[in-house]
Order: C-alpha cells, then structure tokens, then sequence
C-alpha cells in the first residue's frame, strides 16, 4: 500500500498531489448490481475503488489494510449485520469517515445514521454529482483532527483508549503513522513526522485517558468541564482543546452505551463507578451472598431491563458479586448499568459511566464484580484456583495481565472492578439455569470454552455466547487477552482476537492478572471483532492493576445480542480495571 | 442500415423512458458508459436480473401458503425494491410500493394479486430491454 506520502491534506495515498483523484474508497452493498454500478461511478470519479458485499468482508478489508482506504461508504441493510453496527466499528476502530446509502430515505433512518456517527448519508439512487463530492468529508475529517490536536505538534494517536491500543501495538496505525512499536514508544506519543501539522493529535494512552477519568469522576461527571478536568490531570502537555475533544468523544461514548445498556436491560451491567469504596484488597468473594442479594433485592434499581437477571435466583452470585461489583455500598444507590448516568454515585470513581457497561466493583464488599449473576453462585475463593488453571497462556505467560484492550476501567486499583456486562444476561439467565450451583464460569469452564465463538469473524461475535466460562480464565494467562468474552477462541486465540476490539462497544479489557478469576468475560467481546492478536503485545494493565479486575469487563454495547456474563466474581480478585473502558 | 437500426434503438429508448418503463436512473447508467465500459448499461441490467431472480422465487414461495410473515414479505420486496431502482424499473418499483402497502395492510390478497402485477412488469422490462440492446449493438 501506498507509503503515507504526507501532503498538505495528509493523506497517505500514493496519489495524493492530485487529491481528490486516488482516494481510496471501500463499497459495501449487498446488492450486487448496485455494487457494480457505485463501483464504476466512483471510478468515474477517479478514485480508487474497493468493492465487498458484507459487512464483515469490509471489516477485515480494514482492518488487514490499516490505513488503506480513506472513506468507506456503506449500505444500511445488509444481510450479515446491521450498516450502523458496521457504522460504529469502523468509526471506531479505525476512524475513517462513512457514508451510509439507503433506499429509505426516512427521517427517522437518517437520523439514526447521523448519530451512530455517518458523515453523510445517500439515498439511492445516487448520482455522481453526490460521489465527487465525498473527498470533502475525508478532507474536513483530517481538518477536525488537525485542529483537535491543538497545538501539539507530536504525532500522536487519538482515542487509543477507545482502540484499546491494540492496533497500536500491532503496528497498525493510522495511516499516518508508520511507528510500528510497542506500547511505549505510542505512549510517548513521539512518533510519527511531527512537521505534519495533521498529526498532531494526542495520544490518549490508557494511562492518559485512565487519568482523564479519574478526574471526571473526581469532579463529577455532571460537573465536569475541560479546564477542570485539565487541572486535575497534571498533564503538562496536555491542552484544554485536547481535553475538550476527547471529554466530548467520552461522552458521546457514555451515552452510546447508556443507550445500549437501557437496550439490553443488562442487568449485571452494573456499572459502578463506584470506586469511591477503594477497596484494597483485590476483589474476594467476600461476602458474595451480601451482593447477591442486593443484586436479588433489586438494589441496582437501574439496572435496565434486565430483571430477569435479578430475579433469577442464580444469579444470586452473581448478584452478590454485583453488589461488590457494582459497588454497591448497602446505602448507596447502585449505578446499575441501566441506569441513567445520573443515578450513579456521585462518588464513584470509576468513572465508568453506564456507557462503560462495567461494573465496578464495590470495593467495600467486594471486590469481586458480580457478573452475571447468573451463575447463582457465590463466588469463592477457590474459583480463583479453579480459574488459574484454566487459564490458557498463550504465549505461556501466564501471569501477565490481559491487556485492556481497549477500555479500560480507571479503577482504583485496589479495587476490584467487576465489570459486568451490562447487558442482562437475560439470555444468560436462560442459558446458565442455577442449575450450576457453582461458580458460574468455574463449572462452566469447559462448557463455556467451548462455547465461544471464534472471535475472528465479527459476525459471530454478535452471538450470544455462554461467556461464563471462559474467557476469564484463559485470560488470565494471555497476555492477550481479548476478552471478548464471548469467544472462548478468543482466549486461547489472543492474536486473533485482538482485532476484533470493537471498542466502540466499550469494550473492556480487563487486565487480568492470573489471580483473575476466570470470569469469563462473556458478552460480547469486544474484542470480538478483531481477535486480540494485538493484545499479546501490549500491556495493558500492568499486573498491579489487575488485581481487582472484574470479571466482568466488557461492553456489550456493541453486541447485537447480549452476553450472558456469567462472571464469578470470586476470581475477580486481582482483577482491575484500571482503565476506563470506552467501548461503544 | 446500421443508421436505421440506430434509430429504432433511439425510439424504443424514448418510449421506455416516456411510457415509464424507466426513469432518469436509467439515463444515469448510460452516462456511466464509455470506452472503459461500452456495454455498460447491458451488463447492469443483466446482473440486476440475474441477481433479483431468487427474490421473486422467494416472496413467491413465501406468498404460498400461510401463516404469511408480513414483515419478511415486506423486507424481501423492500430490497427487490432497492434492487429494481439500480436500474430505473419505474413501474416495477411502483408494483413494490404497492405490494408494500399491502403488506402493512396485513392484506395477503392484495400482496397476491399486486405481486402478478410486480412479475409482470419485471417480464415486459426485460423483453424490452433485451430487444433494445440487441438493436443498440
């Protein structure tokens, strides 16, 4: 592929002195005739030109090709998933603008696009006039991030915290930036061409983006301002237009999971941000039947829609779990998932919003986030042993922490955060009947492995995935992890994994440190999309951080369907998240 | 001769266009073609019915017999629809719309009775189409 070949626009395109000429466009459409005839209207146009029929096609078309298209215009219908889903994923993943295409030109259609972030959208038929005009929002794209880089003038990456990093660490960059190394050399944030005025964009570390967070949620979220954020953060390079941008995508994340959450009802969704509890010690069941039953009394009233979860007697673990997870201090109200962002604590520290699905554990209690509590079961103490076993190590390290992949929970790290799933493992609650009267993911393991789904295809991502089980536990020992929980594969397949981050979902990547129970991170894996072939490489978490992480870290947002997050919270102990996931 | 032949694909053209059968889409495909891709249009339209085949097999099998799923009929010609406007089917596409409505309407008679109407525009536009092309050659 071209060579970023910087001009004035920045474009890395092999022809871009004669821009727009040579801009490299990716064509979804399931129809094939229409495929044809956009495909000889763009080329018409000069551009360059790149035809798939699913939406999973272009996924992995992007993702191997990493800075290899410019724009990506896209149908709203296609077969294998829904064009706004693919909408969110590339805006996420890989940043670029889309355009999406529909017979239906319905407002309320429109609008949808235009808030899952489409940068316009077509009404077929389309006319060449409205195709020569598409380079403008890959030119106003680069524009907006030129100028959201402020005045630093580092070539840096944006919303790493977003990506997780793993693109980063696998050397898929931007197609700006030819650093090719490992995490700490982005966290520098010194890479790149620096004289290209386009890249200077910040680069929001998990560490960074980790501080962002801690500073919402030291002033409150509702109270939150860039400049305060900026004081707080003692970042010395660092602009208030940095802030501002970024405070702004954190939002727009929050929300997108908010919605989400309400979607799914996910009940174990419990986010808490409540690490106002700190509570040192890595997440122990300690009083996993407390939190159970919180989380069985219906303390986390937010959470939303899922009552299923918390009437399942099951999910009594998880409840109990949850209620350390979800950090639900008896008094406090819980900020379940569901709930409106508001609702939470004004403590909680997490800084995970709702959007960020995880729950964080209640250190107080407990520190271990109560998954799904649809296991039932109490988390205990010798899950964790359970759990390490099954760990699979990818690489054979098995105590490494699971990289975040992409959000990570600013956890206090003494605590434990348990990160459920937001989404009610309504189909958990099916899935995993109490019958397992023990720790959901430890009986489960070998169950649940087995029924990951691959992460590779995206597509399967989206399925329901008995997460209980595994994940977490292969987790632990990959480095890797891409705790997508759903795909058992996921886990003992970290590279593949990595990929599928979609962090828009807010995926959390939970470091999971080996004491991490496997809570298997069920749900949707965030990582689905791309396997975490990056993950190995980075660190997300270091070990320190992951002793309280949740199990339960991952963001269902992005899932079409929920994942039953059957998390013992037992194992949660070491598990942190210390990083603000954002997954969308 | 050629010229007569020429001219008899230009009348058929104008009244495709002027009986309805087409709309401004189909102008839209012919300014497409060029040197790159002088039969263009003929290779469009053949894809386009090559390709929407297996929805009128599908929305025809589905039309048989009962319980009928509305919304599936409606999204299947919903994107035969879509289908048809790539190449300016005009009153192929009003025969979906129609069909559409009926499918709202939850009325299976009427989905029945405008789906002959839909297939038989569908046949008629290719007939045309096809004699046109081989004039146009």
């Amino acid at each position: 592929m071209a060579n970023s070949s910087k001009t004035s626009a920045g474009f890395s395109s092999p022809r871009s002195d004669t821009f727009p000429a040579g801009l490299r466009v990716l064509v979804v459409d399931d129809d094939v005739t229409w495929l044809k005839i956009l495909e000889k209207m763009l080329k018409k146009c000069s551009y360059e030109v790149t035809t798939c029929g699913l939406a999973r096609e272009a996924l992995y078309l992007l993702r191997e090709r990493k800075d290899g298209f410019d724009i990506v215009i896209s149908d709203v219908n296609m077969p294998d998933m829904d064009g706004f889903k693919l909408l969110e994923y590339v805006g996420l993943e890989m940043d670029l603008p889309v355009i999406m295409m529909s017979v239906d030109g319905e407002t309320s259609r429109v609008m949808k696009g235009v808030q899952h972030g489409a940068c316009d959208y077509l009404l077929k038929p389309i006319r060449m006039k409205e195709l020569r005009n598409i380079w403008q929002h890959v030119l106003r794209k680069k524009m907006q991030e030129a100028r959201d880089a402020g005045n630093n003038d580092l070539d840096q990456y944006d919303e790493v915290w977003m990506l997780g990093g793993a693109e980063l660490l696998s050397g898929k960059k931007r197609k700006d930036f030819e650093n090719k190394d490992d995490e700490k050399e982005m966290s520098d944030s010194r890479f790149g061409d620096p004289s290209s005025m386009k890249k200077a964009r910040v680069f929001w570390t998990v560490d960074l983006h980790q501080k962002f967070v801690k500073a919402v949620n030291q002033i409150g979220f509702d109270k939150v301002g860039p400049k305060k954020i900026l004081d707080l953060m003692g970042v010395p390079w660092l602009t208030r237009e940095n802030v501002a941008s970024h405070l702004q995508k954190y939002r727009l994340y929050l929300t997108r999971l908010q919605k989400e959450d309400e979607a799914k009802a996910s009940f174990c969704g419990m986010k808490h941000q409540d690490v106002s509890s700190k509570e040192t010690s890595s997440l122990t069941l300690q009083n996993p039947v407390d939190v159970c039953t919180d989380v069985a009394n219906d303390k986390y009233g937010g959470v939303s829609g899922d009552k299923e979860i918390a009437q399942n007697g099951k999910s009594n673990i998880c409840e109990n779990k949850v209620k350390g997870v979800v950090s639900m201090p008896a008094a406090e109200p819980r900020s379940v998932v569901g709930d409106s962002f508001d609702s939470q604590t004004a403590g909680s520290k997490i800084g995970l919003n709702d959007s960020f699905r995880l729950v964080n554990t209640d250190v107080k209690n407990a520190k271990v986030p109560a998954p799904y509590c649809s296991t039932g079961e109490a988390p205990q103490p010798q899950y964790k042993q359970d759990f390490k076993p099954h760990f699979q190590s990818a690489n054979g390290s098995s105590h490494q922490p699971l990289p975040v992949v992409s959000h990570q929970i600013p956890v206090d790290r003494t605590q434990p955060t348990c990160f459920l799933n937001h989404v009610p493992s309504r189909e958990e609650s099916d899935r995993y009947p109490d019958t397992d009267n023990k720790p959901s993911y430890f009986k489960n393991k070998s169950e649940g492995v087995g029924k990951f789904s691959p992460i590779q295809s995206t597509a399967n991502l989206f399925q329901p995935v008995s997460h209980q089980q595994t994940n977490f536990h292969t987790l632990e020992q990959m480095p890797s992890t891409t705790w997508c929980a759903t795909s058992h594969n996921v886990v003992s397949h970290p590279q593949s994994s990595q990929g599928n981050l979609t962090l828009r979902s807010g995926s959390i990547v939970a470091s999971l440190g080996e004491d991490m129970c496997g809570a298997s991170i069920q749900g949707e894996c965030f990582l689905a999309n791309n396997g975490l072939q990056n993950i190995e490489q980075f660190d997300y978490n270091d070990p320190q951080s992951i002793s309280g992480v949740p199990t339960c870290l991952y963001d269902t947002l992005r899932f079409d369907h929920e994942y039953p997050y059957p998390y013992p919270i037992d194992s949660l102990e070491g598990i942190v998240m210390d990083q603000g996931l954002f997954i969308v | 001769m050629k010229n007569q032949k020429q001219r008899q694909a230009a009348y058929m053209r104008r009244s495709l266009l002027d009986q309805g059968y087409l709309d401004e889409q189909f102008i839209h495909l012919e300014e497409l073609q060029d040197d790159a891709n002088p039969n263009f249009v003929e290779e469009v339209v053949k894809l386009f019915y090559t390709d929407s085949a297996r929805f009128i097999r599908n929305i025809e099998l589905a039309l048989e017999n009962g319980p009928y799923d509305f919304a599936r009929l409606d999204n299947m010609m919903y994107q035969f629809k879509g289908s048809s406007s790539s190449i300016g089917a005009r009153r192929v596409k009003r025969q979906c719309s129609q069909f559409q409505e009926y499918c709202n309407a939850k009325n299976i008679e009427g989905c029945k009775n405008t789906f002959q109407g839909v297939k038989q525009e569908y046949a008629t536009l290719k007939t045309k189409l096809e004699t046109y092309f081989q004039m146009e050659r």
